[in-house]
C-alpha cells in the first residue's frame, strides 16, 4: 500500500455544546435534541441514531423544552417565546411570545390539540394548535412562583405543574388548581434552600416528581398523598422519563447518573405492585438534563455534551449495534473543508470561521496562520466551503449566504466580500464548489442552485429541482436528500441525468470519483455502494460487495462515515473516515471474507513482504488518530488529519458537582 | 471521648464599637450549677439561669462609673462582689435592687481581679500583684498594699485553682513572660520564666499531683503544658527560675498566626479551643473544638456562626462562647479517653450529628440509679432484665457507650466480690451493645476466662477493638489447653461455627484427589535442588501441601482460635507473650494454622461464606510469629519436624511465585513505557505506513 505523509492537525478547537432538552417522537421514531447554543438536532431511531438534520442555533436562543405534536416540533425557552421548527427548511417557522416571562416547560396534550407552557410568572398558558400557528386560549394559576415542569394526564383533563416547594394539579375544565402537594426541603444543609421540582410525570394513577433535594417521589393522584420517597442522590434530580406502558421510569441526576425504577410485583405472582429502584447507569460526568425513553433504549444527555444511548436489554447473547452502548459526541457532518490544491483548511465554528493558510510554497503544510472571519447577525453558521483553488470561501446561515474572495500576493492576504449574490440563493443546507472552482453549488430543501464564479463577480446560472449531500466532479453533480434519494445532474447540459435506487438507510457521505465518474455512497448503516454515473448502474465492485457482504466488524461500527475522498495518485483508493478511524479501500484487492481478520495491519506488518499480498484485503483501517473531524488527501499523496482530543473537550467543560470520593 | 451538645443562646451581645470587643468581660459561676454571673464590660452585671435562658437579676452601676473586674459570687455569704473604678469594692445580695445602695468600700490600691475560691473566702488580686482575702480586706479597707511585681510589669492573665493559692502571669517590658506563683497556707511565692519568650495568647490551669499544670496557647497554634511545682516550704523566692514546657498539641493554623484565640483545659486530657481553625474545614469558619492532648485528636467540634472574639469560659460542665451577636452556652462531656473510644469515634463518624445528645439530663439521672440498682439486686436474672430494659431505653449511641461501660464495671466488680454471682446473659447483652471496649472495663475478659465462660470470651474478642496482647495470649493458652470435650458443650456464635464446619466438611469430602477445577496434583515430589521445573508454582503449592489433612482440633476450639487470629495486635508485644506457650500448645496451634492455610490455598474458603473469617495474611502472620517465638523448641522437637518441613516447602514456593510475579511486573512496566509517547503538540507531520 505504501507510506503516507500525515499532517496531524490539532488546532481546531471545536467545542460541542451541552444538551438541554430532548423529545422523542414515537410515531416517526425521531429524536429531537436541543443544545445550549440553540441548535436542534434530529436523530433517526430506526437508522442507528443517524443525525439526519440540524437546525442551526442562534445567539441568545435558549431552548428549555421540546415537544412533538404529530410531526411538528415545538420548542420554548427562557426568551419567553414558543417556536415551531421548520424541519424541511431547517429554520424557525414562527415564534410567538407567550407573555409570561421565561418559559421553563411545554407539553402537549395526548390528543395533540393543545400546548401548555409553564411560565416564570406562575401561570400555565394554554395554546390551541392550529394549522400554521398557535393561538392563546387561557391562563391557569397565576400566583407567585415559577412553573418549572409540567405533565399532562393521559385523559387530558388534568395537568400537574412542578413549582418551587410544591406541585399543583390543575383541572382543565375549571381552570383551577385542585390539589397542592407540598414537597419537603432537603435535610440538614439544604433546609434553608428552596426545593425546586425540576421534573414531574403524570401517570394514570400516580404523579412522580424529581426535585432539587435529590428525591424521586410518588404521589397518589386521588388523595394527593405521598406514597413513596426515593432518595436518589445528594444533589438534584433534574429529569424524569417514563416508558409508554408505565412500568419503568428513569431519573437523571446532577451526578451524571441515570436511575431506573420499575413497577414490580411485591410478591411474585400477586397483584400488588410497587416501584422499585433497580438499575443505575453512570455514563455521564456532568448533569443529566434530558432523558428520553425509546422502547428498548434510554437516551440521556446533559452538560457533558454527549448523547448516550443505553440499551436496556443488556443480557443479550449476541453482540450487535442495537445491544451496545452508543455515545454520540461529535457532529455527523464535516465541519472542516480542505482546499486540496491550495492546501487550505477552513474550520467552521458556530459564530466564526477560521482559515488556515499555507504560507510556504514547499510541499509541507507548514507555517500556517489563521484568518478569522467573524459573522454578521446572530445566526450560527450552518455550512461552509472553500474552493479547491483556495480563492473562494462561502458560508451560509439561516438568513443568508456570504461569499468571499481570497487574494494572496506573497505574504499579504486580503479577503473581500463578493457583493450581489443571486436572490434565489438565500439559504443553503450544503455548499460545494466545482473541482475547477468555477461554480458554487448550494442546496435548499427544494433545489440545487448553480452560481458561476468569475474574477469579476458571480452570476446565477441555473436551479436544479429536487437536498442534503452534494458532490460534483465538474461534469456531474450528485445530491442526496433526507429521504435517501440521490439525484445526479449533468452540469454541462444543466439537466437531470438519473437517480440512484433508494436504499433504506440515510446517506451519510458520498463522493464522485474524479476520473472514473463513479459515485461512492456510504449509508448510515455502513453499507457501501458504487454507482457508475455514465452507465447508470452499480459497478461490478459494488455488486461484489453486496454479494459477498461486508465484514461484520465494519457493519458493527457505531459512528457513521462522514467523508469520502479519493487518492489522486491511485484511482483504486477510496478514503473514508468516521470519528474514530479512517480507512483506505483498495478496490483492486479482494474483500475480507467473514472469517478473516478485519484489523490486520499489525499482522501484515509482522509478515515478510512476499506473504503480505496473500493476506491483505481491501479495507486498510487506521486508528492512530482519534477522534477525527476531517481526513482529506492533498494532491501530493499526503493526508490531512484533523483531530480533536477528548481531553481538550473535557477540560473545557465546567466542573462537575463535587462528589465525595474515598479518602478525599 | 468528648462531645459537645446542642448550643443554646444565653443572651444577645452588646458588641462594642468596631465590633472587635464582645462586650463581655467575664462569666463566673453563681449560686448553683445552673446560674452564671455575666459581667458586661461597661456597667452592668447580670445573673442568668442557664437552662431557662432567663435573666434572674441585673444590676447596673451609675453613669460615669465602670465595672473594672468581672463580678463573682461568694457562696459562703451568698453575696456578689464586684469592683468599680478599680478601687471601689461593692458587695450585694440577690435581694438588693439597686447596687448603689449596697455595701461599698474603697481600698488603697487598684484591684485587678476578685477571685472566687470554692469553700473559702474570695481573694482580691491587686494590680501590683498583692493578694488579700476579701474578709480581711473589708475589715480594714485602707490597709497598705505592697508591690509584688516589678514596676514595668503588667498582669495579663490570672488563673486560680481549687486549692488555696493563686497565680499570676505577667509580662515584663523586656518581652519575657514571667510567672508568679503565690500560695497561701503557708504563704509563699515563686517566680518562673516561661520558655520560648513570646507571650501566650491564653492560659489556663489545672491542679495535679504535686503541682499545677499550666496550659498555654501560643499564636503559632501550639499548646504547651508546664508543670509548676508546689513547694512545701513557705517563704518568698525572689530569684526567677526557668519553667520547662512540653508541647501538647500543634494545631494547624493555616497561613498567618492566630490573633484572637482562647484555650481552656477541661480535664487532664482535653482542651477546649476557640478561634483555632478546624483542620478539615475551610478558612473563614470559626469552630469551637475539643482536642484530646493525649492522642492529639480532635474529639468534637462545633461551628460558631459570626465573628469569634477569642473569649471562652468554662463553668459547671458548660462552655460559654461569645460569637457574632450572641453568647452561646454549649454543654460538653469529657469521658476518660481511651484509644478504643477514640477509634470508636472514628467508626461512628457516619452518624448524623443532629441525632446526638437529645436527652442529656436523662442519662446523668439514669446512670447512678442504675448502678445502685445493679449493686443491690440479688439474682442474676433480675439483673439481666434490668439491663435489657435499661439498654432498650437508651437509643443514643454515645449515651449507651458511657452508661454501658459504667454498668459493666459495676457488675464485674460485684462478681469479683461475690463468687456465687455471675450474670452471664446480662454481660453478654452489654457486650452485644457494641459499646464496650477493653479499656472501658478491663476485668471483664479475665473474669470470663476465670469463669470459663467461653461464649462471652468469643463475644469480647469479636467486639473489643483493643485487647492487650497479654490478655489475648492468655485467652489463647486457655483455649489450647482446654479439652475438646468441654469446649463442644459451649454454645458459640452460629456464623463462625458454620464457617469452620464448612471448612472441615470440605476437607472430608474432597480429599486430595479431585479438585474443583479438575486438576489432579502430580505425584512428583519436589527435589531439594530447586532446578528448573515445568510445573507452575501454583501447582507445586498444591501438590506439596497435604490436602487431606484433618482438622487437628475440635470444632469449637477451632472457632475460638479463629477469633484469636482476628484480634488486632502488635508483633513485638505479642512475641514476648507467645514465648510463654508450651511446646505442645505451639505445635497444636501451628498444625491448626497449617490446616487453615491449606484450606485457604485451595480456595475453599471462598465457597464457605461467613461474616467474620480470618484473612490469609492473618494466618501467615501468626505462623511467622509462632515460629519466631519458638524456633529453637520446634527445631529440637521431633514431632514438629514434619510440620516444619511442610512450612519450609510452602515458603520456598511462595518465594518462587513472587520472583516470577516480579518478572512479570517488570515486563509489563517495560510495555507501558514503550507505549507512552509524549505527543501533545498542535501540529505535527508524521509518516505512517499502511500494509
Amino acid at each position: 500500500m505504501g507510506e503516507f505523509t500525515v499532517h496531524r492537525v490539532r488546532f481546531f478547537h471545536y467545542m460541542p455544546s451541552g444538551i438541554c432538552a430532548m423529545a422523542f417522537n414515537r410515531r416517526t421514531e425521531r429524536l429531537a435534541v436541543a443544545r445550549t447554543d440553540g441548535s436542534v438536532e434530529l436523530y433517526s431511531r430506526t437508522d442507528h441514531f443517524f443525525q439526519e438534520k440540524v437546525v442551526p442555533g442562534r445567539q441568545q436562543r435558549s431552548i428549555q423544552a421540546l415537544c412533538w405534536v404529530g410531526k411538528r416540533l415545538f420548542g420554548a425557552g427562557l426568551s419567553g417565546e414558543i417556536a415551531e421548527f421548520d424541519l424541511d427548511n431547517l429554520r424557525l417557522k414562527f415564534s410567538q411570545d407567550a407573555y409570561g416571562g421565561p418559559i421553563w416547560s411545554i407539553v402537549c396534550n395526548p390528543q395533540g390539540t393543545h400546548l401548555a407552557a409553564g411560565c416564570e410568572d406562575g401561570t400555565v398558558k394554554l395554546f390551541e394548535i392550529l394549522e400554521d400557528q398557535i393561538r392563546f386560549e387561557r391562563n391557569m394559576g397565576g400566583q407567585k412562583g415559577r412553573i418549572i415542569s409540567l405533565a399532562w394526564h393521559s385523559s387530558g383533563t388534568k395537568i400537574a405543574a412542578g413549582m418551587i416547594d410544591m406541585i399543583k394539579v390543575f383541572d382543565l375544565d375549571s381552570g383551577n388548581a385542585v390539589q397542592r402537594l407540598l414537597v419537603e426541603r432537603g435535610s440538614r444543609m439544604q433546609q434553608s434552600q428552596e426545593c425546586v421540582v425540576w421534573s414531574v410525570l403524570f401517570l394514570s394513577d400516580i404523579i412522580v416528581s424529581g426535585d432539587s433535594a435529590g428525591k424521586v417521589k410518588m404521589w397518589d393522584v386521588n388523595t394527593g398523598t405521598l406514597i413513596k420517597n426515593h432518595q436518589v442522590t445528594e444533589w438534584d434530580v433534574l429529569t424524569l422519563s417514563v416508558s409508554q406502558d408505565e412500568t419503568s421510569l428513569f431519573a437523571g441526576t446532577s451526578e451524571g447518573t441515570v436511575v431506573q425504577f420499575q413497577l414490580l410485583d411485591v410478591v411474585l405472582g400477586q397483584e400488588e405492585k410497587e416501584w422499585v429502584r433497580t438499575r443505575t447507569f453512570k455514563n455521564h460526568t456532568h448533569d443529566v438534563i434530558a432523558l428520553a425513553e425509546a422502547d428498548t433504549v434510554i437516551i440521556s444527555g446533559g452538560m457533558d455534551t454527549q448523547l448516550v444511548v443505553r440499551p436496556l436489554l443488556d443480557k443479550l447473547d449476541f453482540k450487535s449495534r442495537d445491544s451496545s452502548l452508543l455515545k454520540i459526541l461529535f457532529p455527523q457532518r464535516s465541519l472542516v473543508s480542505c482546499a486540496k490544491k491550495a492546501g487550505l483548511l477552513l474550520f467552521q465554528y458556530p459564530t466564526h470561521l477560521e482559515l488556515w493558510l499555507k504560507t510556504c510554497p514547499s510541499v509541507h503544510l507548514m507555517c500556517l496562520f489563521p484568518v478569522r472571519l467573524g459573522l454578521q447577525g446572530e445566526d450560527h453558521v450552518c455550512c461552509s466551503a472553500v474552493a479547491p483553488c483556495g480563492e473562494w470561501i462561502a458560508y451560509s446561515t439561516t438568513s443568508g449566504i456570504r461569499l468571499y474572495r481570497l487574494q494572496r500576493d506573497n505574504k499579504n492576504v486580503s479577503i473581500t466580500k463578493v457583493p450581489k449574490l443571486p436572490k434565489v440563493l438565500r439559504h443553503a443546507h450544503q455548499l460545494c464548489f466545482s473541482p475547477d472552482s468555477s461554480h458554487l453549488y448550494g442546496t435548499t430543501s427544494s433545489a440545487v442552485h448553480v452560481v458561476a464564479l468569475t474574477s469579476a463577480g458571480c452570476k446565477f446560472e441555473h436551479s436544479l429541482k429536487p437536498n442534503s449531500c452534494v458532490d460534483s466532479d465538474g461534469k456531474f453533480l450528485a445530491s442526496a436528500n433526507s429521504n435517501s434519494e440521490i439525484h445526479i445532474y449533468n452540469m454541462h447540459k444543466l439537466k437531470a441525468h438519473c437517480t440512484v435506487p433508494v436504499y433504506r438507510s440515510g446517506v451519510s457521505a458520498m463522493g464522485i470519483h474524479p476520473e472514473t465518474n463513479n459515485l461512492v455512497i456510504v449509508h448510515a448503516d455502513h453499507q457501501i455502494f458504487e454507482f457508475s454515473i455514465e452507465q447508470m448502474q452499480y459497478t461490478d465492485w459494488s455488486r461484489r460487495v453486496q454479494k459477498e457482504g461486508l465484514h461484520h466488524v465494519w457493519l458493527e461500527r457505531d459512528t457513521p462515515v462522514i467523508n469520502v475522498t479519493f487518492n489522486p495518485q491511485n484511482p483504486n483508493h477510496v478514503i473514508l473516515h468516521d470519528s474514530y478511524m479512517f480507512c483506505i479501500i483498495d478496490q483492486s484487492l479482494p474483500l475480507p471474507d467473514r472469517k478473516s481478520q478485519f484489523h490486520n495491519q499489525l499482522t501484515l506488518k509482522s509478515l515478510p513482504e512476499a506473504e503480505r499480498l496473500k493476506h491483505s484485503h481491501a479495507f486498510k483501517e487506521c486508528k492512530l488518530y482519534q477522534p477525527l473531524l476531517c481526513v482529506d488527501m492533498l494532491e501530493n499523496q499526503s493526508l490531512v488529519v484533523v483531530e480533536r482530543p477528548l481531553l481538550d473537550i473535557t477540560t473545557n467543560l465546567p466542573a462537575p458537582v463535587r462528589q465525595k470520593k474515598f479518602a478525599t | 471521648m468528648a462531645a459537645l451538645y446542642e448550643a443554646t443562646t444565653l443572651c444577645v451581645l452588646n458588641v462594642g464599637p468596631g465590633g472587635s470587643d464582645s462586650g463581655i468581660s467575664g462569666i463566673e459561676p453563681s449560686a448553683d450549677d445552673d446560674q452564671v454571673v455575666v459581667t458586661d464590660s461597661a456597667r452592668s452585671v447580670t445573673v442568668y439561669k442557664v437552662s431557662d435562658k432567663k435573666a434572674l437579676g441585673s444590676w447596673t452601676v451609675k453613669q460615669g462609673q465602670t465595672v473594672t473586674c468581672p463580678a463573682i459570687y461568694n457562696p459562703q455569704t451568698s453575696e456578689y462582689v464586684v469592683v468599680t473604678d478599680s478601687k471601689v469594692i461593692r458587695v450585694w445580695k440577690d435581694s438588693d435592687i439597686n447596687i448603689d445602695r449596697a455595701f461599698k468600700t474603697t481600698v488603697s490600691a487598684d484591684v485587678w481581679r476578685v477571685l472566687s475560691v470554692p469553700d473559702s473566702e474570695p481573694l482580691v488580686l491587686f494590680q501590683r500583684g498583692a493578694v488579700r482575702r476579701l474578709d480581711t480586706l473589708l475589715a480594714d479597707p485602707q490597709q497598705p498594699v505592697e508591690n509584688v511585681l516589678p514596676e514595668e510589669a503588667v498582669i495579663r492573665y490570672k488563673a486560680s485553682s481549687r486549692t488555696r493559692w493563686s497565680r499570676d502571669l505577667w509580662r515584663c517590658s523586656k518581652g519575657e513572660t514571667l510567672l508568679l506563683m503565690q500560695r497561701r497556707h503557708p504563704d509563699s511565692a515563686a517566680r518562673y520564666r516561661l520558655e520560648g519568650g513570646e507571650a501566650p495568647l491564653s492560659c489556663s490551669a489545672l491542679p495535679c499531683d504535686g503541682g499545677v499544670r499550666l496550659f498555654c496557647l501560643y499564636s503559632s497554634g501550639s499548646v504547651y503544658e508546664s508543670v509548676v511545682p508546689i513547694r512545701g516550704a513557705g517563704g518568698v523566692v525572689e530569684e526567677v527560675q526557668p519553667l520547662p514546657r512540653t508541647l501538647l498539641l500543634n494545631l494547624p493554623v493555616g497561613e498567618g498566626k492566630l490573633e484572637s484565640a482562647s484555650a481552656v483545659s477541661l480535664d487532664d486530657a482535653h482542651v477546649a479551643l476557640v478561634g483555632v481553625p478546624h483542620p478539615s474545614a475551610g478558612p473563614g469558619k470559626d469552630f469551637l473544638c475539643i482536642w484530646n492532648t493525649n492522642f492529639q485528636t480532635l474529639q468534637a467540634a462545633k461551628e460558631m456562626a459570626g465573628r469569634i472574639y477569642g473569649q471562652l469560659w468554662c463553668s459547671c460542665g458548660k462552655l460559654y462562647v461569645p460569637h457574632g451577636k450572641s453568647l452561646s452556652v454549649i454543654p460538653f462531656k469529657c469521658q476518660k479517653s481511651s484509644l478504643a473510644a477514640a477509634m470508636g469515634k472514628l467508626r461512628q463518624a457516619g452518624i448524623p450529628a443532629s441525632g446526638l445528645y437529645t436527652s442529656v439530663p436523662s442519662w446523668t439521672a439514669a446512670t447512678p440509679d442504675m448502678r445502685s440498682t445493679v449493686r443491690s439486686i440479688a439474682s442474676a436474672e433480675e439483673v439481666q432484665k434490668k439491663v435489657s430494659a435499661f439498654l432498650s431505653n437508651l437509643k443514643n449511641l454515645h449515651v449507651i457507650q458511657v452508661a454501658a461501660g459504667g454498668l459493666a464495671s459495676v457488675l464485674v466488680s460485684r462478681c469479683q466480690e461475690q463468687p456465687g454471682f455471675y450474670p452471664h446473659s446480662a454481660l453478654v447483652q452489654l457486650v452485644h451493645s457494641q459499646c464496650l471496649s477493653y479499656s472501658v472495663c478491663p476485668h471483664l475478659l479475665t473474669l470470663a476466662l476465670e469463669k470459663k465462660d467461653y461464649a462471652l470470651c468469643q463475644f469480647c474478642l469479636q467486639v473489643f477493638p483493643d485487647i492487650p496482647e497479654a490478655v489475648a495470649c492468655s485467652c489463647l493458652k486457655a483455649f489450647l489447653s482446654e479439652s475438646d470435650g468441654t469446649l463442644d458443650t459451649v454454645s458459640l456464635e452460629r456464623d463462625s461455627v458454620a464457617f469452620v464446619e464448612g471448612l472441615i466438611a470440605n476437607s472430608t469430602q474432597e480429599g486430595g484427589e479431585t479438585q474443583q477445577n479438575g486438576f489432579c496434583p502430580t505425584t512428583q515430589v519436589e527435589d531439594g535442588g530447586g532446578g528448573p521445573t515445568h510445573t507452575t508454582p501454583a501447582v507445586l503449592t498444591r501438590s506439596s501441601m497435604p490436602l487431606d489433612m484433618k482438622c487437628p482440633v475440635g470444632l469449637h476450639k477451632a472457632v475460638l482460635l479463629n477469633e484469636i487470629l482476628q484480634v488486632a495486635y502488635s508483633d513485638c508485644f505479642l512475641l514476648l507473650h507467645l514465648k510463654t506457650l508450651s511446646a505442645p500448645q505451639v505445635i497444636l496451634f501451628l498444625q491448626y494454622l497449617q490446616f487453615l492455610y491449606g484450606k485457604y490455598s485451595q480456595d475453599l474458603h471462598t465457597q464457605v461464606s461467613a461474616l467474620r473469617s480470618p484473612a490469609m495474611t492473618q494466618i501467615l502472620d501468626w505462623i511467622c510469629l509462632l515460629v519466631d517465638a519458638h524456633f529453637t523448641v520446634l527445631v529440637m522437637a521431633p514431632e514438629a519436624r514434619e510440620l516444619l518441613s511442610h512450612l519450609h516447602k510452602v515458603v520456598r514456593l511462595q518465594v518462587k511465585v513472587f520472583s516470577e510475579l516480579g518478572k512479570i511486573e517488570g515486563c509489563l512496566q517495560a510495555l507501558q513505557k514503550a507505549k507512552q509517547s509524549g505527543d501533545v503538540c498542535q501540529y505535527s507531520i508524521e509518516v505512517i505506513e499502511l500494509f
